[in-house]
């Protein structure tokens, strides 16, 4: 006979309630696990979605995500140039908030070159981009319907595809646009701005005396034609030839072109060490935190069905009981308590992790680390119980 | 091995709880034999020392001096018999009953028998049958699968007295066995004793306060001030 199974069946209620209880407290400590691996993958989305091998990007900076980079758009040709790099491409990159249905609405803005790379890595619904202006393909995740308008700026763009998962390292879903229209959207000055800078290089080329009215006007074109040029990017990603080395190709860059080329894993680190260690280093805080007082919780409910059972134990100390009847009473009960608890847990999150805001991933290796986690914290939690129950005299299941 | 001639012997115990000034002599030089099929009251006011005496008996209370020899096994002598496993010697040879049953909340009159049986190392089919048995005998063969709560005081001490005897002990220690109950189950389960003891050949020591409850008792020991007086 079973005494533990005996005394859950018995107490199934309250057993049931606190394991419920312990569930919850262990699916948030999955939920977070989830969310730090989203954190990672929502990181890298967007550069395993481009599948570049170089991201070139503005010289001392560790752009595009992790700083900001500005890199002017017909170096596409020059990068496209350089020994070993079989196609090159512009990509630009903003986060953009409207109002949408009266609500804040925040995407992951990516304008591609329609005939370079760096789009969208799938079309789940309707078509990709054809036109050069005005259409937009959204990720599935910011639930817009194909034929939707969203107004960016001065113009409507029409929804024409819907793509997979991808999002920024700030978790924000992507819509990708054509290069020029993203251009135009990051870059492009309203029209108030416009007239000012016209005006002030008005002024200034009527202070230079020895200018002609016509040289005077050929000049403004021509400065006017540069500050209200849109044609920069944030990155220009490039592919290299099959057996071409790396190394090389980015010392080549580095050197003659003067922009920072950074490797996929490079990038790598930047995205996953820099940008979201505090935000690792932060749930995993959190997750040590539930776990330890996931521990004393159940140290608290060991403790207390072991002071509740006192007469039972000392009954079965009186009767001969040997101490493993007693210490295998209590263990059991914890490690049952545990592994329900789990299942809760990880049931709970498994319904629900897609319905979170941020994603969540759900790993094997974490899943099992945390079941063996919770093992071991079972067990030692059941230490408190079974020492006071040691500690029960026999003579205590005497008298009233 | 030979059955020994007394189920208890017990020669000169004396228990003192404390040291030194506030030493408290519960029970002195207190000496009895209990042969095997015989049934023994302890007498006395409360305090008087007679639950010292048989938790000393039953391996519960290391005596401070004397000696306590149980079935022919010297237990105590001068302190526990080093080496000396107490538990066992309780689960083999002692069957105690107690004032309040003290019955396992959460397991049924069948599973309480059960228990008794199986921490002495028999399988549960053979527990299973043995206790059912014996629950039957004691006419609570309509009560196996009831749980202690829904048993009536005489049911339940009835079930405690079948754990009891279980593991056919050559010793049964009931303290107060009749308290919780009114006179009529209180005396019901005297004469249910008493068959016991004849039938099993077992030493039987009843600790009580009430006289009323100790006709037909073999012998009674009056036990006064720590002292067995009479």
């Amino acid at each position: 006979m079973n005494l533990a199974i005996r005394d859950i069946q018995f107490h199934r209620g309250r057993f049931i309630l606190t394991s419920i209880g312990l569930g919850l407290l262990i699916g948030v400590v999955i939920s977070m696990g989830g969310i730090y691996r989203g954190l990672s993958a929502d990181a890298l989305s967007i550069l395993e979605s481009v599948k570049a091998d170089i991201w070139v990007v503005q010289q001392d900076t560790n752009g595009p995500f992790a700083e900001s980079s500005r890199i002017p758009e017909d170096i596409k040709y020059r990068i496209k140039a350089v020994p070993g790099v079989a196609d090159a491409s512009p990509i630009s990159f903003q986060t953009i908030q409207v109002e949408r249905q009266g609500k804040p609405f925040r995407f992951f803005l990516i304008g591609y070159e329609l005939n370079g790379f760096g789009g969208p890595p799938e079309i789940l619904a309707g078509r990709n981009i054809r036109q050069k202006h005005y259409e937009m393909v959204v990720a599935k995740a910011m639930k817009i319907e194909i034929g939707e308008k969203i107004n960016l700026g001065i113009h409507d763009y029409t929804v024409v595809g819907i793509t997979g998962k991808v999002v920024s390292s700030g978790g924000d879903p992507a819509a990708y646009v054509s290069l020029a229209d993203a251009q135009d959207i990051q870059f492009k000055k309203d029209n108030d701005a416009i007239r000012n800078d016209r005006a002030r290089i008005n002024s200034n080329l009527a202070g230079i005396r020895s200018l002609s009215p016509v040289q005077a006007k050929y000049v403004n074109q021509n400065i006017a034609g540069i500050t209200e040029s849109t044609h920069t990017v944030n990155t220009v990603v490039a592919k290299l030839t099959p057996g071409a080395n790396l190394h090389q190709v980015q010392e080549q860059i580095r050197r003659w072109n003067h922009f920072r080329p950074i490797s996929v894993e490079e990038q790598t680190k930047i995205l996953t060490k820099g940008m979201i260690e505090k935000s690792r280093m932060q749930i995993g805080l959190f997750r040590v935190i539930l776990l330890v007082i996931s521990a004393v919780i159940i140290s608290l409910i060991i403790y207390t069905s072991t002071i509740d059972k006192i007469k039972v134990i000392a009954t079965l100390k009186l009767i001969g009981a040997q101490n493993r009847v007693i210490i295998g009473m209590i263990l059991q009960q914890s490690l049952l308590m545990g592994v329900i608890a789990y299942a809760i847990g990880y049931g709970l999150i498994l319904l629900t992790y897609k319905r979170f805001p941020r994603r969540i991933v759900l790993e094997a290796f974490d899943l099992q680390v945390l079941f063996i986690i919770v093992i071991v914290i079972c067990t030692l939690s059941s230490f408190v119980g079974i020492r006071k129950a040691l500690k029960v005299e026999p003579a205590e299941a005497l008298g009233g | 091995m030979d059955k020994a001639m007394y189920a208890i012997e017990v020669e000169n115990l004396t228990k003192i709880y404390g040291k030194g000034e506030t030493a408290v002599t519960a029970i002195a030089d207190a000496t009895l034999q209990v042969k095997p099929g015989e049934l023994v009251a302890i007498l006395g006011p409360s305090g008087s020392g007679k639950t010292t005496l048989l938790t000393s008996i039953g391996l519960i209370n290391e005596p401070t001096h004397g000696k306590v020899v149980i079935d022919g096994i010297t237990v105590a002598d001068q302190g526990w018999l080093p080496g000396l496993d107490l538990k066992r010697m309780r689960r083999e040879k002692l069957g105690f009953i107690f004032q309040h049953h003290n019955l396992i909340s959460f397991l049924t009159a069948l599973e309480n028998v059960m228990i008794a049986l199986e921490i002495n190392d028999l399988s549960p089919s053979e527990a299973r049958s043995r206790a059912a048995e014996l629950l039957t005998s004691l006419n609570l063969g309509h009560r196996l699968s009831s749980y202690p709560q829904a048993l009536s005081g005489g049911e339940a001490q009835r079930v405690a007295i079948a754990r009891a005897l279980a593991n056919k002990p050559r010793v049964i220690l009931a303290d107060e066995p009749t308290a919780a109950l009114d006179t009529e189950n209180g005396k019901n389960v005297m004469t249910l004793m008493k068959s016991l003891a004849v039938e099993n050949q077992s030493a039987v020591l009843v600790v009580t306060h009430d006289h009323r409850m100790v006709e037909g008792f073999d012998r009674i020991f009056h036990v006064r001030d720590g002292l067995i007086v009479s």
